[in-house]
């Protein structure tokens, strides 16, 4: 692939793409423009006919494929918004690696929404690892607002690993999802903020079928004066566990706030939150400096676990 | 060799008030020293001088000659101290390898690491990846830092009360692996302990009780008044003892 240099720091760094030969399906989002595509026998991406976006078809069985789909913003005054639809056919288990990666060196915006749906059918289980990123010295603004709406067959399991870990200034995630029998949803999300950024988390669950299950966890450090909010809605309809937990190191003058709503339609119904916001403690900094840390390295040390 | 100088300090300890009244004490070279005493007695208080977690108000400690009073808890575990706490602390994401790997400050192939956990009777397979969260139990966490400790291999390794929070099968090993200690560590082990079976693998034993150093002195001469209690004490408590 022939690309520019700014476009091969952001694919590396948020989909481990480097611009080298791919085996599996890809698609490269470049400036709201395709640079790059590749089906294979069994995933299919198509462009979408009446709005920008592709869609992306996993024929059924299909297994061990890892499907790539990054999208950078590689300058200011960029506002790209894209709608991705994946359809993961019966018994399929595949990887989809969605990174996004905004680069703004001027004094306007530099913005990516993208909003991505997701069907699963029976059976299928699909890992998805989303990696967000901002760099750039600009003014501007770099900004990514995804939107992400599940739905789950019968037996699906769907695991949503989300990082947010520097240079992204403001962050709106809106995920849905509405679970049918024995489907499982679980989602890991990590975000770090730092200086005047602003990152917020809206998570709407609907277990309707008897036996699902979802677990929502995010682990997140706000620096700075940044701030975070965590929003986390369940409504167990069914016989169902739910479960949901915001871990939050504050730092600085960081804000974080956690607002959990469970609701329980069901008298079978198992829902649990559970949140924790706090400072590094005191005696975490003095057992890893009597190792031989330094404040600033323990600090870091701490941090990097966390966020592992 | 360290060499603590009319240390004083008031402190919090167990919920008291621990006063420390000018405190001399020398621990040589490759010595096993064991201080005991009644709780609230300053034992702790002293261990976290040692390691440079409390400020002494006046005295001095030296290790090897050099005063280190105005240094640093880095400072000092770069110079030769380890500290293994008594209440070992718990981080979130942080696993067994990565803290043992901290605490030797270089890396450790993974046959070296096993072989520390095996030696404290922990299956290296089962904790080796394991988080240093909520999820171990006290004695599993114990074992982890009395590894750390070894690892670290310094010339003053201090342990703050290691049978604390373990169970008896746990305890039988300790005994030994401090047995092990002994022959592995190049260095002195100062070890805080209620405990007769560490008093009794000691060299020397130090008594301290109400912030005094009311006895110090080889094994063979403190302990067996130690553990004649008949009176209600033993004859190193000067408030409670027999005299009294």
């Amino acid at each position: 692939m022939n690309m520019n240099p700014i476009t091969q720091e952001l694919l590396g760094q948020v989909s481990d793409l480097f611009g080298g030969p791919i085996g599996g399906a890809y698609n490269i989002r470049e400036d709201g423009d395709c640079a790059g595509r590749q089906s294979t026998e069994h995933v299919k991406i198509e462009s979408k006919l009446t709005q920008p976006g592709i869609d992306i078809l996993v024929d059924p069985d299909t297994v061990g494929e890892t499907i790539y789909i990054p999208a950078v913003v590689t300058h200011t005054g960029v506002n790209d918004l894209v709608y991705n639809d994946f359809y993961i056919g019966e018994g399929a288990d595949v990887t989809i690696v969605a990174g996004c990666g905004v680069h703004n060196d001027g004094g306007s915006e530099a913005r990516h929404n993208g909003v991505h749906r997701f069907f699963l059918q029976k059976g299928a289980r699909v890992l998805y690892i989303e990696k967000h990123l901002g760099i750039g010295d600009g003014s501007g603004k770099r900004v990514i607002d995804p939107k992400t709406y599940i739905e789950m067959a019968e037996d699906s399991y769907m695991e949503m690993d989300t990082t947010q870990i520097k240079g992204v200034d403001s962050t709106k995630r809106e995920s849905t999802a509405v679970l049918g029998k024995n489907a499982k949803l679980v989602i890991k999300e990590k975000i770090m903020t730092h200086g005047d950024q602003y990152a917020e988390t809206n998570f709407v669950v609907d277990l309707n079928g008897e036996g699902s299950g979802a677990d929502l966890v995010s682990r997140s450090v706000a620096k700075g004066t940044s701030r975070q909010l965590f929003r986390s809605r369940i409504n167990g309809n069914a016989a169902c566990n739910g479960h949901s937990a915001c871990d939050a190191i504050i730092m600085d003058n960081g804000v974080v706030s956690a607002i959990p709503e469970l609701t329980a339609n069901h008298v079978d119904a198992a829902l649990i939150h559970e949140a924790a916001i706090g400072k590094i403690a005191g005696e975490q900094m003095t057992k890893l400096m009597t190792l031989g840390l330094t404040e600033q390295q323990a600090e870091e040390k701490i941090i990097e676990g966390f966020l592992k | 060799m360290l060499q603590l100088k009319h240390i004083s300090l008031t402190a919090p300890e167990d919920g008291k008030k621990v006063i420390l009244h000018d405190i001399d004490l020398t621990v040589g070279d490759n010595k096993f020293v064991v201080v005991t005493g009644p709780n609230g007695g300053g034992k702790s208080t002293l261990a976290k001088v040692i390691a440079g977690i409390m400020t002494p108000e006046s005295g001095q400690v030296l290790l090897d000659g050099t005063d280190i009073t105005g240094h640093n808890i880095t400072q000092r575990a770069n110079e030769g101290i380890t500290f293994a706490f008594q209440q070992p602390v718990r981080f979130k994401g942080i696993t067994v390898r990565d803290l043992i790997i901290t605490a030797a400050g270089r890396q450790l192939d993974e046959p070296e690491i096993c072989g520390y956990l095996h030696q404290v009777g922990l299956c290296p397979r089962d904790y080796i990846d394991r988080e240093v969260n909520q999820s171990l139990s006290g004695g599993e966490i114990k074992r982890i830092e009395i590894v750390m400790a070894m690892a670290r291999k310094t010339k003053l390794t201090i342990f703050d009360e290691p049978e604390a929070g373990i169970d008896l099968w746990s305890f039988t090993n300790l005994i030994d692996v401090f047995k092990q200690l002994r022959q592995q560590v190049s260095g002195s082990i100062l070890i805080i302990s209620h405990q007769e079976r560490i008093l009794e693998i000691a060299d020397e034993i130090v008594v301290l009780a109400d912030g005094h150093i009311t006895a110090h002195g080889p094994r063979e001469e403190i302990l067996p008044a130690l553990l004649d209690t008949e009176g209600g004490s033993c004859a190193y408590c000067p408030r409670t003892g027999r005299e009294a």
